[in-house]
């Protein structure tokens, strides 16, 4: 059976790598190359590499970012932030990177995930949405890196999304994201539950047991993890090796 | 000289990367007479069935990768690459290169997710030097909808389980193919593409 996915992922400023809480309050946390191989070494199953640039001019050196990381680590990478066209997405997967996430511009422009899936590949559109609570049950999608909200239900554009034809979708709870308090295991399996693609959680990992939850309550396929990492209050061979006492399946 | 035929879709650069780190020269085929000098040929994949074959169809590559299988020439078919050698997919009800028997099916009625994302084992149903190294249900990173359904049995030489028991790797005479990406498959991967360029599986 196909294991569960660890997968660190590196917010990136102008070719550096930072981590945000609560989306802001940036640290500067260390070079992508040597970041990624570190974790490629540790055993994680991805990378995911998050554009958090501000100007035209930082974002072009993701390019250059990826490349030189697809050159020494083999194991598959995406790349978020900032991509708005059919254009950017070639440009990207032809420097290196595996998967694409693509956040707000496919709420603007929904047929960025047709025509991605249709020249790419599904397997290769990754659609990350940043989940908002506004009622038990209840979440409202929103963009621009989490501060403009969209009126759109999430489990809605979660279908939708599967539709346009979406490989994999890249679940954050806003709330919890930099709470370290655990995953929204609720918004986690109404997701999950509603689509068949699948869901990489992410946002408030703060020990095992959070990433336990995530996978046997929230049926996440995947588990995105950036500060209980960066930081090193856990490794990922501490997080695998629990999660296979657990009886959970992992790439040891 | 390893030729990658480049489409103009998917990850052809992660393929170049990894042999390169194995220490071998490559280059990318771009026009069909670039494949003369291939003295090996990998054909990457990721994307889309109608997408692939047309490109290959609409540049002469079908011809010309047909023409150097039939002359001995290595192969590698990764992912898409490996779909694109049989007959037909359903994946846009298209006909493929038509090199070996079989067709390319969905994913269907399985209690998993799809994609088929992430990685999974590889287990051997017959021996090869490709498998030089690399231990029985070692892992390996796959992403696909669809799988192929070779007529041949005996070209079938590995499988994993998702949901069903599908092939994974084939092996041909000169032709491989993987539905898994070696090239994204850490040191797993990188020890496979060293023994594909090794020859020894072709004795």
């Amino acid at each position: 059976m196909v294991t569960v996915r660890i997968i660190p992922c590196l917010d990136v400023k102008d070719g550096k790598v930072v981590k945000g809480v609560h989306f802001e309050n940036l640290k500067i946390a260390g070079d992508p190359v040597e970041n990624a191989s570190f974790y490629s070494k540790e055993g994680a199953d991805e990378i995911v590499f998050l554009d958090i640039s501000a100007t035209i001019e930082g974002r072009k050196t993701m390019v250059d970012v990826v490349k030189k990381v697809a050159e020494v680590v083999f194991i598959p990478l995406t790349v978020g932030g900032g991509i708005n066209s059919i254009e950017d997405i070639e440009k990207l997967l032809s420097n290196g990177a595996d998967k694409i996430s693509i956040n707000t511009s496919a709420v603007k422009n929904p047929k960025i995930i047709e025509e991605g899936a249709k020249k790419f590949g599904s397997q290769c559109i990754v659609i990350a949405i940043d989940a908002k609570k506004i009622k038990e049950g209840k979440w409202e999608v929103y963009i621009e890196s989490g501060k403009k909200p969209t009126g759109i239900d999430v489990i809605e554009w979660a279908k939708k999304v599967e539709d346009l034809g979406a490989g994999e979708i890249l679940l954050t709870s806003i709330d919890k994201d930099g709470t370290q308090d655990g995953y929204d295991i609720e918004l986690t399996k109404s997701v999950s539950e509603n689509v068949n693609i699948p869901v990489i959680a992410s946002g408030g990992a703060g020990k095992l047991q959070h990433l336990y939850d995530a996978i046997v309550y929230g049926k996440a396929s995947a588990i995105l993890i950036a500060s209980l990492l960066h930081f090193r209050i856990l490794t990922i061979s501490q997080i695998k090796s629990y999660l296979k006492e657990k009886g959970i399946e992992v790439r040891l | 000289m390893i030729g990658i035929i480049k489409y103009g879709i998917g990850n052809v650069f992660s393929v170049m990367a990894c042999i390169k780190r194995i220490g071998k020269d490559c280059f990318f085929i771009e026009k069909e007479k670039d494949i003369e000098k291939a003295k090996y040929i990998v054909l990457p994949g990721v994307g889309n069935f109608r997408e692939g074959i047309e490109f290959l169809n609409r540049n002469s590559f079908t011809e010309k990768i047909k023409e150097k299988i039939k002359n001995g020439v290595p192969f590698l078919g990764i992912c898409l690459g490996l779909q694109l050698l049989f007959e037909y997919s359903e994946e846009g009800n298209k006909k493929g290169m038509n090199i070996l028997n079989g067709k390319v099916l969905r994913f269907k009625n399985i209690n998993f997710k799809i994609p088929h994302m992430g990685w999974n084992k590889l287990k051997f149903f017959k021996n090869s030097p490709l498998l030089n190294g690399i231990s029985e249900n070692s892992y390996f990173y796959f992403a696909h909808s669809y799988y192929v359904l070779p007529e041949e049995n005996e070209i079938i030489y590995g499988r994993t389980e998702y949901g069903i028991n599908f092939p994974s790797l084939i092996i041909k005479e000169n032709i491989v193919g993987v539905q898994f990406h070696p090239e994204k498959s850490g040191e797993n991967g990188l020890k496979f593409i060293k023994n594909f360029l090794e020859k020894k599986w072709l004795q």
